[in-house]
């Protein structure tokens, strides 16, 4: 065994013993998207389509390429659309955003791991 | 003397251009903008329960086809001269076809410090002005596409705030006539001036966030939103004087031909159109046209219905 080997046998260790005391690893994904809110309606029913579960929306204020987008105002504003699904279905939400969505509209997507009570609740 | 409103709209620009803490939270904003176009819609249905409804017609026709034409002039200008694609075009030309509420607030704010008469059914034609450009704009960005969701489109027009509001106002008033909307006078027509007011100063700052990006679009942009609001302005008064309406009345079909929309139309070529640049055309109709008209244009269209009903008219 290298000594590198060794520092990250050691490092897993260390990060197993630490989720030890946590409840579990991931059960379910959260998808986060963070787009135009002129999309709001239209992705409402793309994810619908999709067959997610629920999803929740929110208001967002931000900078980034497309400019400051400050939420006074409808054409200049964002929403934050959260998605928790199986990994799957985090898979086809991001192909069909990636296909769909991305070359014209502002939007970031990213998806990570979360625990969840009633896995079942969220497909 | 200079309308106070105008000076809020003035606070608003000065405030955005050196970036000022200041910002109008959005669900009062959302409130305001709801006051004006139900206001707006309830005095246009006070007035249409006066008329029969046959005899505006052929305004409603006339105000049609203008909306239809006037992105089919812009256009081909700002292909062949701006140089835009086909998408961004076809765009701006749409914005401009269709009409801005807030510019005709301004003018009816103008109209009653003035003193000056005009047929109060503008709101319906108003209405009417919104839906054409934005077929237009679609139809010339990708012609007659299978791809084109319609449907979706047709929502984003006819379920879009400003239309649902105006027409829900226009036909609140038409149903309840002037004596039974007294009862909610106070919020609605009294305090009409101090809501366009707070309107404004948040307009302001919007249209300073649109001119500071205007350095990189160039001078086109400036010279196509005052030029096309211009041009506008003169098939309006044509129009209106063919319709045979009072001075008031044509110089209001001018400045609603003349103004550029910012809020039906960015949503629906959103939609329908999402290769379109909406920097372009909001930069256009929001840094350009928009304080163009209320700061200038308004009086100005007003003085040519009046030489045009001079020279003219009957």
């Amino acid at each position: 065994m290298t000594t590198q080997d060794s520092q990250q046998g050691h490092l897993q260790g260390q990060l197993k013993g630490e989720l030890k005391d946590q409840p579990q690893k991931y059960n379910s994904m959260l998808v986060t998207i963070v787009t135009e809110s002129s999309l709001e309606s239209q992705l409402s029913r793309e994810l619908e389509g999709l067959g997610v579960q629920g999803y929740t929306i929110t208001d967002a204020r931000g900078r980034g390429d497309s400019g400051s987008r400050n939420a006074g105002w409808d054409a200049d504003s964002n929403i934050r659309i959260e998605v928790i699904c199986s990994e799957p279905m985090s898979e086809t939400i991001a192909k069909l955003l990636e296909e769909k969505y991305y070359p014209n509209f502002a939007m970031v997507m990213h998806c990570h791991g979360v625990f969840v009570l009633r896995p079942e609740k969220f497909k | 003397m200079i309308e106070p409103i105008i000076l809020f709209f003035v606070l608003g620009i000065i405030a955005g251009l050196v970036r000022a803490e200041l910002r109008l939270p959005g669900p009062i904003y959302d409130f305001v903008s709801m006051l004006l176009l139900l206001a707006i819609g309830l005095k246009g249905g006070i007035e249409l329960a006066k008329q029969p409804f046959l005899t505006l017609l052929p305004q409603i026709l006339v105000v049609f086809v203008m909306g239809l034409i006037l992105p089919l002039i812009g256009f081909p200008i700002l292909r062949k001269f701006g140089r835009f694609k086909r998408a961004d075009a076809a765009s701006i030309a749409a914005h401009y076809g269709s009409v801005s509420v807030g510019t005709y607030a301004v003018a009816a704010a103008f109209m009653e410090t003035q003193n000056i008469y005009f047929e109060e059914h503008m709101p319906l034609l108003l209405v009417v002005l919104e839906v054409p450009a934005i077929l237009v704009g679609i139809v010339l960005a990708k012609g007659l596409s299978k791809e084109t969701q319609w449907s979706s489109v047709a929502h984003e027009v006819f379920a879009g705030k400003g239309v649902v509001l105006l027409l829900g106002g226009l036909f609140i008033g038409w149903i309840a006539g002037s004596d039974g909307l007294d009862s909610i006078k106070p919020l609605f027509f009294d305090l009409f001036k101090g809501i366009l007011a707070l309107f404004l100063l948040e307009m302001g700052l919007i249209a300073a966030s649109k001119i500071s990006s205007l350095h990189k679009y160039g001078l086109f942009l400036i010279v196509f939103g005052i030029g096309m609001a211009l041009l506008s302005a003169v098939i309006g008064t044509g129009l209106g004087l063919l319709l045979n309406l009072s001075i008031g009345g044509t110089a209001m079909l001018a400045i609603l031909a003349a103004s550029a929309s910012y809020i039906a139309v960015p949503a629906a070529m959103r939609i329908s159109v999402p290769e379109a640049n909406p920097t372009l055309s909001l930069t256009a109709s929001l840094g350009i046209t928009f304080p163009f008209n209320v700061l200038i244009g308004i009086p100005v269209y007003y003085e040519l219905a009046v030489r045009a009903h001079a020279i003219f008219g009957a």
